[in-house]
């Protein structure tokens, strides 16, 4: 063994080899987990823990006082289910969605297209469409609040111009939601214009030119090349967008609160309800971990259809 | 509908008429928090060109509340995040990039869940995970979940791996261990990445909302977005032009910052989406 040692090191050329050879191939996976250990630990705190303890929490009661969390099976689910709140927010959070994401993509796209172009006042147009993603959800939902004021708002002024009467949009269940999914899509639309742009940007102009030689109209050379070309990043888009149609309920909690009679609850708001205002946290765990599912689901689904349309298309 | 002129100076006018009504509405809200902001309340919801300026409006939301704390606790939990981000999403991209160690790509997979899973779904367990370390109510609380960014791992990651290895290798054939080449070949590299990554960050925590209301309860913690909220709901009833004084105050610095550099803020953001 010993009689080995230098003939090794004959072969090795004196600075050792990098990150491949032999003996540092050892400290290449203690560098890199000692690297990775800060963030693995805050990942695993804040990230992996609280979604598996979700998941366990929602087999066990909610403490009170002394009575610490007692096992009870499915008991959070059967109660769920007969939850008429939570129906309520689960589908006023799909129909949310299913408005906010397309609404936001579509826009996003035109004013891509617009910027991207030759129009007359680009650079007003680009910040105008810009500046909602630089401002809290928080402070223009208090300027929204505004606008939807019943009789002296801004929307109900206008309106009665031409004579239409004044309206309690925000405290009217049949407008309330909508009222909402405005908002949503005014602040996320100029946000993902960006992505829309920079991909329109990367774009060879020689397509436009060769499609313009053989007389396609706009229409075709957008449905055809165009769009097609941009199916990556309306992924991408698409994924924050659902992402953010579960995630943020800022606006309903400055202009709602959930209400007329849960009719603009969505599912993380009625979790935040449930949570800390009712402090059930165990039917809280229980709706987060529904939450939870749908958002696994949706990522799965996303992953499946759309990859196989971006690449043979 | 085939039969289309290319390029007819019809559809460009109503398609440029389009663009021009879409933007106007898209400023408004901005452009009537000034308005309010600037004009005595009675103006607020009447508009009048002859209207009388006024700062007055400004004045009375500053003394109104504790502002000045609460941009101290803003400035205070953005500057932290950031700091801790950085650091620490170096240090795990660069694991990934460079480091073949065992059980990486299950690892990479495991942060990447982050990114579907966010800190801001989390709110239950994360609050009682702050309880059992006794951090209730302090901005490190805030700040703490979302100091491992998957998203920072992710896009230096995309950065680092780009970088040619023969730059690394001849820096270690000088003798440089992993933490001197990272900080004297692969930082330097990735600047363009870590400003826009550091835009979007801070634009993100300045802006947030919902764990910071849930997790502080007092002056001393409250960032700007929680304080303006119950300021605005509970102190004011409905004066509109404080409370949208008191709005444009909490947005002004990232809008001004927003307005300066524009082309900066665009293309970081550009930058950050792109991998």
């Amino acid at each position: 063994m010993h009689g080995s040692e230098p003939v090794a090191l004959a072969a090795a050329p004196s600075p050792a080899p990098l990150a491949r050879g032999g003996p540092m191939r050892f400290s290449a996976h203690i560098h890199g987990w000692l690297m990775l250990l800060p963030a693995a630990v805050l990942l695993v705190t804040f990230t992996h823990y609280p979604a598996v303890a979700t998941i366990i929490d929602s087999f066990f009661s909610t403490p009170k006082g002394r009575r610490g969390a007692v096992f009870v099976g499915l008991d959070n689910y059967q109660a769920m289910l007969g939850d008429p709140v939570f129906f309520r927010a689960l589908a006023n959070n799909i129909l949310y969605a299913a408005s906010v994401i397309p609404l936001t993509i579509a826009l996003a796209l035109a004013m891509a297209l617009w910027v991207n172009g030759k129009i007359a006042g680009r650079p007003f147009l680009r910040l105008s469409f810009f500046t909602p993603t630089v401002l809290p959800m928080i402070a223009v939902a208090n300027i929204w609040l505004f606008f939807y004021a019943p009789g002296y708002g801004l929307l109900d002024q206008i309106l009665g111009v031409f004579g239409i009467s004044t309206h309690n949009w925000l405290g009217d269940e049949h407008t309330a939601l909508i009222c909402l999914i405005a908002v949503a899509v005014w602040k996320d639309a100029g946000f993902f214009m960006i992505f829309y742009l920079a991909a329109l940007q990367q774009m060879s102009p020689q397509l436009g030119e060769a499609a313009s030689i053989e007389g396609a109209s706009r229409w075709y050379f957008f449905r055809r090349v165009t769009f097609p070309l941009l199916m990556p990043t309306t992924l991408f888009v698409l994924i924050n967008a659902i992402i953010n149609s579960f995630r943020l309920i800022d606006h309903i909690v400055v202009m709602t609160q959930g209400g007329p009679d849960n009719t603009t609850a969505l599912l993380l708001f009625y979790i935040y309800e449930v949570g800390f205002k009712f402090w059930d946290t165990a039917y809280a765990a229980t709706l987060t971990a529904v939450l939870l599912a749908l958002l696994a689901f949706l990522a799965l689904g996303q992953f499946l259809i759309l990859d196989r349309r971006i690449h043979y298309q | 509908m085939n039969a289309l002129p290319k390029f007819g100076s019809g559809t460009v006018a109503l398609e440029t008429a389009g663009a021009w009504l879409l933007a106007l509405i898209w400023i408004l809200p901005l452009a009537y928090a000034l308005w309010a902001a600037i004009h005595p309340s009675a103006y607020s919801a009447h508009f009048v060109l002859n209207a009388p300026l006024t700062l007055e409006n400004f004045v009375r939301a500053w003394n109104a509340a504790p502002f000045a704390r609460y941009f101290l606790n803003t400035f205070i939990l953005v500057t932290m995040i950031l700091a801790a981000q950085l650091v620490l999403c170096t240090l795990a991209a660069y694991a990934f990039a460079r480091f073949d160690f065992a059980g990486r790509d299950i690892a990479f997979i495991l942060v990447l869940l982050q990114l579907m899973i966010m800190p801001d779904v989390l709110i239950v367990e994360n609050y009682r995970t702050m309880s059992a370390l006794g951090i209730v109510d302090t901005i490190p609380a805030i700040g703490l979940p979302y100091m491992a960014s998957a998203f920072g791992i992710f896009l230096l990651r995309q950065t680092f791996k780009s970088v040619p290895r023969e730059l690394d290798e001849a820096a270690r054939v000088e003798g440089a261990g992993p933490l001197t080449v990272l900080l004297k070949v692969y930082v330097p590299l990735a600047k363009p990445v870590y400003i826009a990554y550091g835009l979007v960050s801070v634009s993100y925590h300045w802006n947030n909302f919902l764990w910071p209301l849930i997790v502080t309860n007092s002056v001393n913690t409250r960032p700007l977005t929680v304080g303006l909220q119950i300021f605005a709901s509970t102190d004011q009833g409905i004066d509109w032009s404080v409370i949208t004084a008191a709005t444009l105050m909490t947005s002004a610095p990232l809008l001004i910052a927003f307005l300066l550099f524009q082309r900066q803020f665009v293309q970081s953001f550009m930058r950050a989406g792109i991998r």
